[in-house]
């Protein structure tokens, strides 16, 4: 008898690639009308005579569709990996990635950056947009370092869960405090609050993948070891495993996954929980190909989300962030009565 | 009491402090090589804490010998291969399957990249069929009993294949069955050669050890043969005359001293 639906790991992954291809496909028809027509694309792609639209098209695809949809991918992967990371950390498979207090410290950086660069998202400079990312990206990992600071040090799960929570509350309060004193720049913040791939380019794919190839090699040669902390610590030093180091290394990979997400798309919620919590149930779970495949699960996750984000209520668009709150939250819910019913592992 | 043959773990001169609290004192103890131990004492004794600094997991005053080498001087990869240890209240890994927990035991074997062997996978296998906990490979550990789980711990602690085991509490959840199956075993590992420590509660278990090490406010009371009659003294005296060891029916038992 088995608790899992796919004895091999290549199976699932093999699955989630190519339902990943068709949603990545079927992105770049998603546009403001609905869903374009599929003859334009397969212009587009060579696989059609060309069009007389095509090179607007072509610039549409290329230039907002693609980036988007793969942004939108690499960060829900991002997520996904930091989620199967701080799970195997956390010892605990309802584990976020935004427990140690990244995601406010993030926005902490956008806001400071907002109040430096004194603009909105939609009309910035590449450059300047660059800066709010950079500034995401150092508000992630000091928030991180002030976690670890106030837990002295990475040993304790617990203290490190309720500084965690301490640097979150602290950070948000010293964030609302900001936009109180500039109001103005509640409406850029809110588009960083809620969550969006809307403003996703190639030089932000570029810098998620950069992050994503690093972290996914190091987790999966770590593999066996973060199975072997699930054991709990002093078994794991038992059969011989550096622990400390290993927490260290595991908890700055997490934080510059997680930094390098929410950097690009702002607070996406849910699916840096649910990516390796689904894959759990999915595929017999070994930490070497579990981060791969809650990886690719994240990935999938959010390809999904953004675009049904841009198709529900065509032409206007759904924050993505909220559409992942809103599944996630029933998903979370769904999993806590179902835990609560059966009295078991969920 | 000083064994006249090979020494598998030596312990000179051991303090060990948890959060600065004082917890062992001044601790000596040899342990024979292919000799089972068990060490009782009442709770608070530091029979747990002996025993985890015994396997290298504590930071500690004083000298710990594995087959003559510094313990907290050798590499972690290979004390792990020569020393197995199972916690008490050990973590358990919910959300992996009976056989990848009895993996993690062959991972002092293995390097970084490489993956289970055919040899990594016998093992495994080998030490959940001698826990009778086989039939459950592919279920996830968070899904078995207390007692169920208890046994793949141990498996993953078997398939160490380490000469010397530390069992913190190795019955605890068995039903009476298995907690014999497990006791047949440790003898068995003995009768290969292996050195068995092992905490027990039960101290009518416990008789059924070689040697018994009696543990009392953080220091050795009494090391000796289980057969002893000083032994059996020493245990009375540590638990306040509250119980009293007989003989029945060729083997020693542990009974209230009220009954």
């Amino acid at each position: 008898m088995r608790d899992y639906v796919y004895q091999r790991p290549i199976v699932l992954g093999l699955l989630l690639s190519a339902a990943t291809a068709a949603l990545l496909l079927t992105g770049m028809l998603a546009g403001s009308t609905g869903l374009d027509d599929w003859h334009a694309l397969a212009a587009l792609l060579g696989l059609a005579p060309p069009e007389a639209d095509s090179p607007m098209m072509a610039q549409i695809v290329w230039q907002i569709r693609m980036p988007r949809s793969i942004g939108a991918w690499l960060a829900g992967a991002l997520l996904g990996l930091a989620g199967a990371l701080a799970q195997a950390v956390f010892r605990n498979p309802l584990a976020d990635p935004y427990l140690l207090g990244s995601a406010s410290g993030a926005s902490l950086g956008v806001c400071l950056a907002l109040v430096a660069l004194d603009g909105s998202l939609v009309h910035m400079h590449w450059l300047a947009r660059l800066g709010l990312t950079g500034a995401a990206f150092v508000g992630a990992m000091l928030a991180v370092a002030m976690t670890a600071a106030l837990a002295s040090g990475m040993a304790q799960t617990l203290r490190l869960l309720l500084a965690g929570v301490v640097v979150a509350v602290v950070l948000g309060a010293a964030t609302s405090l900001v936009l109180q004193m500039y109001p103005h720049l509640l409406q850029s913040m809110q588009g960083f609050m809620l969550g969006s791939t809307a403003f996703v380019g190639w030089d932000s794919c570029a810098l998620m993948l950069a992050a994503l190839l690093p972290g996914l090699a190091l987790a999966m040669v770590l593999g066996r070891w973060l199975d072997g902390l699930a054991l709990g610590e002093q078994t794991a030093a038992s059969l011989g495993l550096p622990v400390r180091p290993m927490r260290w290394l595991l908890i700055i990979t997490l934080a510059l996954a997680t930094g390098a997400a929410v950097a690009h798309t702002g607070l996406i919620a849910f699916v840096g929980l649910a990516a390796p919590h689904i894959t759990r149930r999915m595929v017999r779970w070994g930490s070497r190909h579990g981060v791969l495949l809650a990886s690719l699960m994240g990935g999938l996750l959010l390809v999904a989300a953004d675009l049904l984000a841009r198709v529900v209520i065509a032409p206007r668009e759904l924050p993505v962030g909220v559409l992942t709150a809103l599944i996630g939250g029933a998903y979370l819910l769904w999993l806590m009565r179902r835990h609560h019913h059966r009295g078991g592992v969920s | 009491m000083k064994p006249a043959g090979p020494i598998a773990l030596q312990v000179t001169g051991l303090h060990v402090a948890l959060s600065g609290t004082p917890v062992l004192h001044d601790v000596n103890v040899s342990i024979p090589r292919g000799r089972w131990i068990s060490m009782v004492g009442p709770n608070g004794a530091g029979k747990s804490t002996l025993l985890s600094a015994m396997a290298g997991l504590l930071p500690v005053q004083g000298r710990i010998e594995l087959e003559g080498e510094d313990l907290h001087a050798m590499p972690a990869a290979q004390r792990a291969r020569q020393l197995a240890w199972m916690g008490q209240s050990e973590a358990v890994g919910d959300e992996l399957s009976a056989l990848d927990v009895a993996l993690l035991g062959r991972l002092p074997h293995q390097s970084w990249l490489s993956g289970w062997d055919a040899n990594d996978y016998a093992q495994a296998e080998q030490a959940l069929r001698s826990m009778h906990a086989w039939q459950w490979r592919d279920r996830y550990v968070g899904t078995l009993s207390g007692g169920e789980r208890q046994r793949v711990l141990l498996a993953r602690a078997l398939a160490v294949q380490a000469p010397v085991l530390l069992l913190d509490e190795p019955l605890a959840n068995l039903d009476p069955p298995h907690q014999a199956d497990c006791l047949q075993l440790v003898r068995a590992l003995v009768a290969q050669g292996r050195t068995v420590v092992s905490v027990l509660h039960e101290i009518t278990m416990a008789l059924q050890a070689d040697d018994m090490v009696v543990m009392a406010q953080g220091r050795i009371a009494h090391h000796g043969p289980c057969a002893d009659a000083q032994t059996h003294r020493a245990v009375e005296q540590v638990f306040d005359q509250r119980l009293a060891i007989h003989a029945l029916a060729g083997q020693w038992v542990a009974l209230p001293s009220n009954m």
